[in-house]
């Protein structure tokens, strides 16, 4: 047993005491915790700076509102809707069409249809908090949805494979791109069942895939190769998520980004209490990363030089 | 920098909660266990005489210092006597008076109650070198003789002693001992004429009395002593031998030689001494030392609460416990459970209707709870009518397990009423959430480990001897703070982390 904790260490694998007591308290204040805990204002913010987001359709804040989603929705063929404080993807509906012959039923990622009704009661759920971090009341938000890049179609089950990059002090340190899986029901969310597969930082080409805590060289469903796909834009992305530290002061900061066949990376959100299971899909340990962005640390630097560090010092091992 | 200032509060609180304890323990002597009783002695004299005419006053000699042992307390019984408690030259003295008593015979009880405490031992003055008393011939010459005589075969005040009290105990006395020993009629007697030969070579004496104290004695009267100081403290000498020795467990009573009571206005005084041994929780007699010593912390007793706050107390100060099962559990172990505090309420219930009950009563309800919820699921409510949906249904369930089980004759079924509500509905509802958000795999693993650690929690808070720990020395609480806090700062790897990591170590 401390064997294995010992060679943990060594090989520089951070723990969720440790990321809870020496990264997110000292890191990140509670204060700034809104700026991404709210998807509406971190889209605000985001939208400020200059960064690239999924269009905003509406908002629903109160149960009363739920009676305007008709309305928002009347022209759209595919939306989202989330609620604002949601976490891990909790509470996300993807809707890719409408079904033919009843303009009220609309098609879910996975296929199936769902009525107005089902819907507006999911928004209500949604704004009574059932979803939120907190359990107090939220916001439903309703955006476009993405058309991914065809780039993952292959290494994904239904769903929206996105990009994870861990920013750290404003450096971008450890990225992975979450593949949904039939067992993680369209969600890329590692703790479902999803494949998460390391990035190489240099070049933005994707490692060998981790399920479930173990390692796999193709997509469950699928059994397409993960490994060695190019993602697109790389460095958009990682400029990008370099920005996210100037937007939300967060020292300690998850990026999540989707790829759009048309718009390029889009901030999906941003994640105050980013997971550890990237260290696991890079087989990599994130503490010697951090510790050379300590000591490299140069408070001058813009979001493109820190990038510009990023595919420099951390190719993968 | 913050883990230093984290330590050092740690060190200062557990240093307090230490010190404070050591404290209570070896001075006050309050009990490490539950069990512990010690042995208490009340000694009652009851003053027996004929009263006159006029006034009383009745004078009592009561125990002053008394080594070895100390008071637990005293009290009277006289009727329409005033009391007052005098010093005088034997020690203290009590005192009754009353103007007109009525003729027949009274009696006055004096009761006191006394512990054995080795430590006590009472500081007594040091006596000036007696004056050497005026006696008349022909004592006069017999005294210088043996004193002369003894001096001579003697090197310090305990061989004089010694030597005197061999003498004076010898079957063929020397002449000059006979002589003055020609009056004594009683032990008493007998130890004062060695105060009195002693007092003669300028060596410090008095006589004391007291009881041997064992087990239960009636009309037991006071067996006389010979103390002498020899210049730094007071020695005790068994006037028959010779030897320095006290009688085991010798309670004295008072010192000179003054007799035991004195009754003006009133005859046939007769004194009768009971003694009775009783065992009382070691607890008692710790509180009325605390009061005694002037403790600083008269008011961290919980022992001086009233009985039914003392048994919630007795429970609440458990919780503390199973917040610090709980952290190590989740902060350290890494289980997964739904709500902080919620496994530690289960564990409180749990002590009621007992583990295996509490396990299979908690299952149900939340299995039947859930079922429910799945269902209310289909209506599509409101979130907060819907918890309230779900908080009624589980009122009901409780409601129902008890009665059935009172009809079934089980009795711990009836105590599902003591499970926190409001937490199982919050439990069922967070668990329905999870299961759809995130499979049943999920949800049945965070139940699971809810479970195990409401059980460890358990386990932990039932601890008897724990519980007394806790109970009679609050501040121990103070230690679990502080490894509370050290355990806030753990930034090692959770145990389970080690498993979920596991891709890292096999490859190397």
């Amino acid at each position: 047993m401390f064997k294995v904790a010992r060679e943990l260490r060594t090989r520089g694998v951070l723990g969720l005491n440790e990321r809870n007591a020496e990264l997110i308290m000292s890191l990140n204040p509670r204060r700034l915790y809104p700026r991404v805990d709210d998807k509406v204002l971190t889209k605000e913010l985001a939208l400020a700076a200059g960064m690239a987001v999924p269009d905003l359709y509406g908002v629903i804040a109160n149960q009363g509102d739920i009676r305007g989603f008709a309305g928002i929705v009347e022209t759209l063929e595919s939306f989202v809707v989330k609620p604002a404080q949601g976490s891990g993807g909790d509470g996300i509906v993807v809707i890719t069409g409408r079904s033919k012959r009843k303009r009220d039923a609309f098609r879910m990622a996975s296929g199936l249809l769902v009525s107005t009704e089902e819907l507006e009661y999911h928004l209500s759920n949604i704004v009574g908090g059932q979803y939120s971090l907190s359990g107090n009341r939220d916001k439903a938000i309703i955006e476009y949805c993405v058309q991914f890049d065809p780039v993952f179609a292959d290494v994904s089950y239904q769903g929206v494979p996105d990009v994870r990059v861990i920013v750290y002090r404003g450096y971008p340190v450890m990225a992975m791109v979450r593949l949904p899986t039939r067992a993680s029901d369209g969600k890329a969310n590692l703790h479902q069942g999803a494949v998460g597969a390391g990035v190489d930082m240099c070049d933005g080409k994707t490692l060998e895939g981790v399920r479930e805590n173990q390692v796999v060289d193709e997509h469950p469903d699928t059994g397409a190769l993960i490994q060695g796909l190019s993602i697109p834009d790389w460095d958009t992305i990682l400029e990008s998520s370099a920005r996210g530290y100037e937007v939300t002061g967060l020292g300690y900061l998850g990026v999540d980004m989707v790829i759009d066949r048309l718009r390029g990376p889009l901030i999906l959100e941003m994640n105050a209490r980013p997971g550890l299971s990237i260290q696991i899909a890079n087989q990599t340990g994130l503490k010697d990363r951090l510790r050379l962005v300590d000591r490299e640390f140069d408070a001058g630097a813009d979001p493109a030089a820190r990038a510009a560090f990023a595919r420099r010092a951390f190719p993968a091992v | 920098m913050t883990d230093r200032y984290v330590y050092v509060l740690a060190l200062i609180l557990t240093i307090t909660g230490l010190s404070i304890f050591a404290y209570q323990w070896r001075v006050i002597g309050f009990p490490l266990t539950a069990d512990e009783e010690a042995p208490v002695w009340t000694i009652e004299a009851a003053v027996a005489f004929d009263g006159g005419p006029g006034s009383i006053k009745v004078n009592l000699h009561v125990p002053t210092l008394t080594p070895g042992f100390r008071v637990l307390n005293e009290n009277h019984v006289s009727r329409g006597y005033g009391f007052s408690i005098n010093y005088g030259t034997g020690g203290r003295e009590a005192q009754w008076a009353i103007r007109r008593a009525g003729g027949d015979r009274q009696t006055i009880y004096y009761r006191v109650s006394v512990y054995e405490d080795p430590g006590a031992r009472q500081v007594d003055t040091t006596p000036p070198f007696p004056s050497v008393p005026v006696i008349n011939e022909p004592f006069r010459t017999a005294v210088e003789v043996i004193v002369a005589d003894v001096r001579e075969h003697s090197a310090d005040t305990a061989s004089f002693t010694s030597e005197l009290l061999h003498r004076m105990n010898d079957r063929s006395p020397d002449p000059n001992i006979e002589l003055l020993l020609s009056e004594v009629t009683s032990d008493a007697d007998f130890v004062e004429a060695a105060t009195t030969l002693l007092a003669a070579a300028r060596i410090p004496a008095r006589m004391v009395r007291g009881f041997p104290l064992s087990g239960r004695q009636r009309n037991t009267q006071p067996v006389a002593w010979l103390e002498v100081h020899d210049g730094d403290t007071w020695h005790y000498y068994d006037p028959s031998t010779g030897a320095e020795s006290l009688p085991e467990r010798f309670l004295v009573w008072w010192r000179g030689n003054e007799s035991l009571v004195s009754v003006e206005g009133g005859n046939n005084v007769e004194v009768d001494f009971a003694v009775q041994e009783n065992y009382v929780g070691a607890v008692a007699i710790a509180e009325t030392q605390a009061a005694q010593l002037g403790s600083p912390f008269p008011d961290m007793s919980l022992y001086s609460l009233p009985i039914r706050t003392q048994a919630v107390y007795s429970v609440l100060l458990m919780i503390p416990i199973g917040a610090l099962i709980m952290v190590i559990m989740r902060n350290i172990v890494g289980i997964d459970a739904f709500g902080t505090f919620m496994p530690v309420l289960i564990a409180l219930a749990f002590r009621e209707t007992q583990l295996l009950w509490g396990v299979v009563l908690f299952t149900v309800l939340i299995a039947l709870g859930l079922s429910i919820r799945f269902f209310l699921e289909r209506l599509r409510l409101l979130l907060v009518p819907r918890l309230s949906a779900v908080l009624i249904v589980v009122v009901l369930l409780m409601m129902v397990i008890s009665l059935v089980s009172d009809r079934t004759d089980i009795e711990s079924g009836i105590s599902v009423a003591l499970f926190p509500m409001v937490i199982i509905a919050m439990t069922i509802e967070r668990m329905s959430v999870m299961w759809e958000e995130r499979g049943a795999a999920d949800a049945l693993r965070a139940a699971m480990g809810s479970l195990v650690i409401a059980v460890f929690a358990y386990i932990g808070m039932g601890l008897a001897w724990l519980e007394h720990l806790i109970f009679t020395f609050p501040e121990l609480l103070l230690v679990f703070l502080a490894l509370v806090l050290i355990a806030g700062r753990y930034t090692g790897y959770r145990l389970l982390e080690l498993t979920r990591f596991k891709a890292f170590t096999g490859q190397s």
